[in-house]
C-alpha cells in the first residue's frame, strides 16, 4: 500500500434518521480523508452531524434504525456495507473511540480494570492474568499513578480527567490504527484538558495513530489537528490544513466561529462576535446554502442555490461551500481583520447588505 | 457496616414493638375485642366473664397487659397461648411456617426467572409481536384476582375436581420431610398462581429499566470496544436489575407473613390462613403472634435489600 493512501476515506456518507415528525438528515453527504499518523479535527456545532459521522463510523447508528449511504473506506474495506460480525472485530481494535462524558460512559457498576481486560479479551485470546497486567500496563501508560492498586478502583472513585485518562487505556488496548475522539475535553477543567491532549499527542507519536478529534472548540483543533474539517448542518463547508484554515478561513461560518472566541494576541477592545440565530432542522434544511437564514453576507440568489464543496483556485487542498466569489470572501476577511463589522465589510467590497433591494 | 446493621436491627425492634402496641390497641377497641365474652357461651353471667377475664388476664390494666406480654417475648421468646386451644403461639406459629416459607420461596424464584426473561427479551424485542404478546399477558395476570386465578388452576389441573387430571388438587400440602415429591407436586399449582402476579409486575418493570440502561452511553463504550451483543446485554441487564432488586425483597418479606388467599384457596396450612382464622375468632395472643412476625419479616427483609444493594451497587456506602 503506496504512502499517499490515505488510512480512512470517507466518500459521500449519508446518515438519515427517519422519526415520527420527519426523516432527519444527519449526514448530509460528507467526504474526508485521514493518513496514517495525522490528526483531523472535525469542528462544528451541536447537531452539525459531527458526532454521528463517526459513530457510523464504527457501525454504531446502524441499530438506531439509520439509513446509511455513501462509502466508508478503511484500510481497504468498505465499512458501510461490511457485516456486522465483521464490523466487531474492527471496532475497539483497529478503531477506537472515546466520548465526550467519562463518567456516563463507563459501566458504574463494574471496576476499571474489568472494563479494560474485556476490551482486551475482546480481540485477542490471552488468559484473564495476561489482560489484568495488560490493564495495568495501559493504565500506567496513560499516567494513573499506582496502577496495580487503581486497576480495582470504580470509576466514581477516578477524578474527572483519570477517567477520561482509563476511557483512553481502554481505547488503546488493542493498539489501534484510529482513534476517534469525541469531544474528549469538554467534560473537564481546563488544565486538565491541556494534560489529555497532551497524553493523546504523545501517544500518537508512540503508536502511529490516525486521530480524528470532534469538538466545537476551535482551540482543542489549533492544538491538535493537522487538518480540520467545518461541519454545518450535516455538511463539511471548508476543509484545510490546519494552519491555513486560521490563517486564511473562505467560509463565512468559519469566520463567525473564529470570530466568537476570545484571543489573547488581540487588542482588548476588540468585540466577541456571537453568530446569530441557532442552527437549522435537519428535517427540514433551509433551502439554497443552509447557511444563509444566519449569514451577515447573504445576496438574494443564495436562498435558490445550493453551494457545492470546491477547491480553491490559489490552494487546491483547501475546499469551501460558498457563493461568494473567492476573491470576494479574501477581501471581506480581510476587513474582518482590520476590525471592520460585517456591515463594513459588505460596503467595502460593494456589496449590498441582506434584506437591501438588489 | 456492621455498626449500620446494628443500628437497623435496633430501630426494627422499636418499630415492633410500636406495632405491637398498635395492635394491642386496636384489638380492644373493636366492637367484638372482648375475648372473655366470645368464650362464655350465650347469655352468659356477669360473673363467669369476669372468671373468665381474670384467667385470661384481660383485668388488669391495658398497659400493664402490654408490659407482661413484652417482658415474656423479649426474656422468654413467648408469644402466649391461644385463647381457644390453649397452644403456645411459638409452637404453632413454628408449625406453620414451613407451608408459608415453602409458598413463598418457590414462588419468588418462579416469578424471578419467569418475570425477568420475560422482560429481557420485550426490552431488547421492543414493539415486536413477542413484545406485544407478552406485555399484554402480563397486563391481564395483572388484573386477575389470584383466588380467582386458583380456582380456575383447580378446575382446570386438580386431579379430583380438575378436566385434566394432573396435579394434585386443594388440602394435598405435605411437609418437606414428610415426602419431597408430594410437597414439589402439591405447591406446582398454587406457586405458579401466587407467582403470576408478582412475574408480570417483573416482567413490565425489567422491560422498562434494561429499555433505559440500554441506552446509556456505557452500553455504547461497550459496543465501541467491540463486545458480543450477548456481553454487551450482560452489562445492561447488570444494571437494570438494581432498581428491582429493592422491590424483590419487600415483597419476599410480605409474602413471608401469610399469602392468605393462596393458602386459603389451596389449603395449605401457612400463616395466612391462620392468622385469618384467629382474627375471626378474636383470638388476641395468635393474631398477636402473626402480626409480629409478619412485621419482623418486612423489617428484616428491609435491612437485607439495604445491605444487598452496598454490594450491588459500589456506589452506595452506609455509615
Amino acid at each position: 500500500m503506496s504512502v499517499s493512501e490515505p488510512l480512512l476515506r470517507v466518500e459521500d456518507l449519508r446518515v438519515e434518521f427517519p422519526t415520527e415528525d420527519g426523516v432527519v438528515h444527519a449526514v448530509d453527504g460528507i467526504t474526508y480523508q485521514v493518513h496514517r499518523g495525522r490528526t483531523l479535527g472535525i469542528v462544528g456545532e451541536s447537531g452539525s452531524g459531527k458526532t454521528v459521522s463517526s459513530l457510523t463510523t464504527l457501525g454504531l447508528t446502524r441499530r438506531q434504525g439509520a439509513r446509511i449511504s455513501g462509502r466508508i473506506l478503511f484500510d481497504g474495506k468498505d465499512l458501510v456495507t461490511l457485516p456486522e460480525d465483521e464490523l466487531r472485530t474492527i471496532r475497539g481494535n483497529e478503531i477506537a473511540m472515546i466520548f465526550q462524558d467519562p463518567l456516563s460512559s463507563l459501566h458504574p457498576l463494574y471496576k476499571v480494570g474489568r472494563q479494560l481486560t474485556e476490551a482486551v479479551r475482546a480481540h485477542r485470546d490471552v488468559s484473564k492474568a495476561q489482560a489484568r497486567e495488560r490493564a495495568v500496563e495501559l493504565l500506567g501508560l496513560v499516567g494513573i499513578p499506582d496502577p496495580a492498586r487503581r486497576v480495582d478502583a470504580y470509576p466514581h472513585e477516578f477524578s474527572g480527567g483519570q477517567r477520561q485518562r482509563a476511557m483512553i487505556a481502554m481505547a488503546l488496548a488493542n493498539e489501534p490504527k484510529l482513534l476517534i475522539a469525541d469531544e474528549p475535553t469538554t467534560a473537564l477543567d481546563v488544565t486538565v484538558q491541556a494534560q489529555i491532549l497532551a497524553l493523546m499527542e504523545r501517544l500518537q507519536r508512540e503508536l502511529e495513530m490516525a486521530i480524528v478529534i470532534i469538538t466545537h472548540d476551535l482551540g482543542v483543533v489549533a492544538e491538535m489537528a493537522d487538518d480540520i474539517a467545518v461541519m454545518y448542518a450535516g455538511r463539511i463547508v471548508e476543509t484545510a490544513s490546519a494552519a491555513r484554515l486560521f490563517a486564511a478561513p473562505e467560509h463565512p461560518y468559519t469566520w463567525g466561529l473564529l470570530k466568537s472566541i476570545p484571543r489573547l494576541d488581540a487588542p482588548r477592545d476588540v468585540d466577541l462576535v456571537p453568530i446569530p440565530g441557532t442552527p437549522p432542522s435537519l428535517i427540514s434544511p433551509p433551502s439554497g446554502c443552509h447557511f444563509h437564514p444566519r449569514c451577515p453576507y447573504v445576496q438574494p440568489d443564495h436562498t435558490r442555490i445550493d453551494p457545492a464543496l470546491e477547491p480553491l483556485a490559489d490552494e487546491p487542498s483547501h475546499y469551501a461551500a460558498c457563493l461568494l466569489e473567492s476573491d470576494v470572501r479574501k477581501r471581506l476577511w480581510g476587513e474582518l481583520g482590520a476590525g471592520k463589522t460585517p456591515e463594513e465589510a459588505l460596503v467595502e467590497v460593494g456589496l449590498p447588505a441582506p434584506g437591501a433591494p438588489a | 457496616m456492621i455498626r449500620y446493621i446494628i443500628r437497623r436491627l435496633l430501630i426494627g425492634i422499636v418499630i415492633l414493638v410500636v406495632v405491637c402496641a398498635l395492635t394491642f390497641v386496636f384489638f380492644r377497641i373493636l366492637p367484638t375485642g372482648n375475648p372473655a365474652l366470645l368464650r362464655a357461651g350465650r347469655d352468659p353471667q356477669k360473673r363467669l366473664i369476669k372468671e373468665i377475664e381474670g384467667v385470661l388476664g384481660l383485668n388488669k390494666p391495658l398497659i400493664v397487659q402490654f408490659w407482661d406480654y413484652m417482658k415474656e417475648f423479649f426474656l422468654h421468646f413467648n408469644l402466649g397461648y391461644s385463647y381457644y386451644s390453649q397452644e403456645s403461639v411459638r409452637s404453632l406459629i413454628a408449625e406453620r411456617l414451613p407451608a408459608t416459607l415453602s409458598l413463598t420461596v418457590g414462588a419468588a424464584a418462579l416469578w424471578v426467572l419467569g418475570g425477568l426473561s420475560v422482560g429481557i427479551i420485550s426490552a431488547l424485542r421492543r414493539h415486536s409481536l413477542v413484545d406485544r404478546l407478552s406485555m399484554g399477558g402480563a397486563l391481564v395476570l395483572l388484573s386477575v384476582p389470584e383466588f380467582w386465578l386458583g380456582f380456575v388452576f383447580l378446575l382446570l389441573f386438580a386431579n379430583d375436581i380438575g378436566k385434566f387430571k394432573i396435579l394434585p388438587g386443594a388440602g394435598s400440602y405435605v411437609g418437606l420431610t414428610y415426602d419431597p415429591w408430594k410437597w414439589f407436586t402439591a405447591l406446582i399449582m398454587p406457586w405458579i398462581v401466587l407467582a403470576a402476579g408478582s412475574a408480570a409486575i417483573y416482567a413490565r418493570l425489567m422491560r422498562s429499566s434494561l429499555g433505559e440502561t440500554m441506552r446509556e452511553d456505557y452500553i455504547r463504550t461497550a459496543r465501541a470496544k467491540g463486545l458480543r451483543e450477548r456481553a454487551v446485554i450482560r452489562q445492561g441487564v447488570r444494571a437494570a436489575v438494581n432498581p428491582i432488586i429493592t422491590l424483590f425483597g419487600l415483597e419476599v418479606g410480605v409474602l413471608l407473613g401469610g399469602a392468605v388467599l393462596v393458602e386459603a384457596v389451596f389449603n395449605i396450612p401457612g400463616i395466612g390462613v391462620e392468622n385469618y382464622k384467629a382474627i375471626q375468632s378474636s383470638d388476641f395472643p395468635v393474631v398477636q403472634g402473626t402480626v409480629l412476625l409478619a412485621s419482623s419479616f418486612i423489617i428484616l427483609a428491609n435491612i437485607v435489600v439495604d445491605i444487598a444493594y452496598a454490594y450491588l451497587d459500589p456506589r452506595v456506602r452506609y455509615s
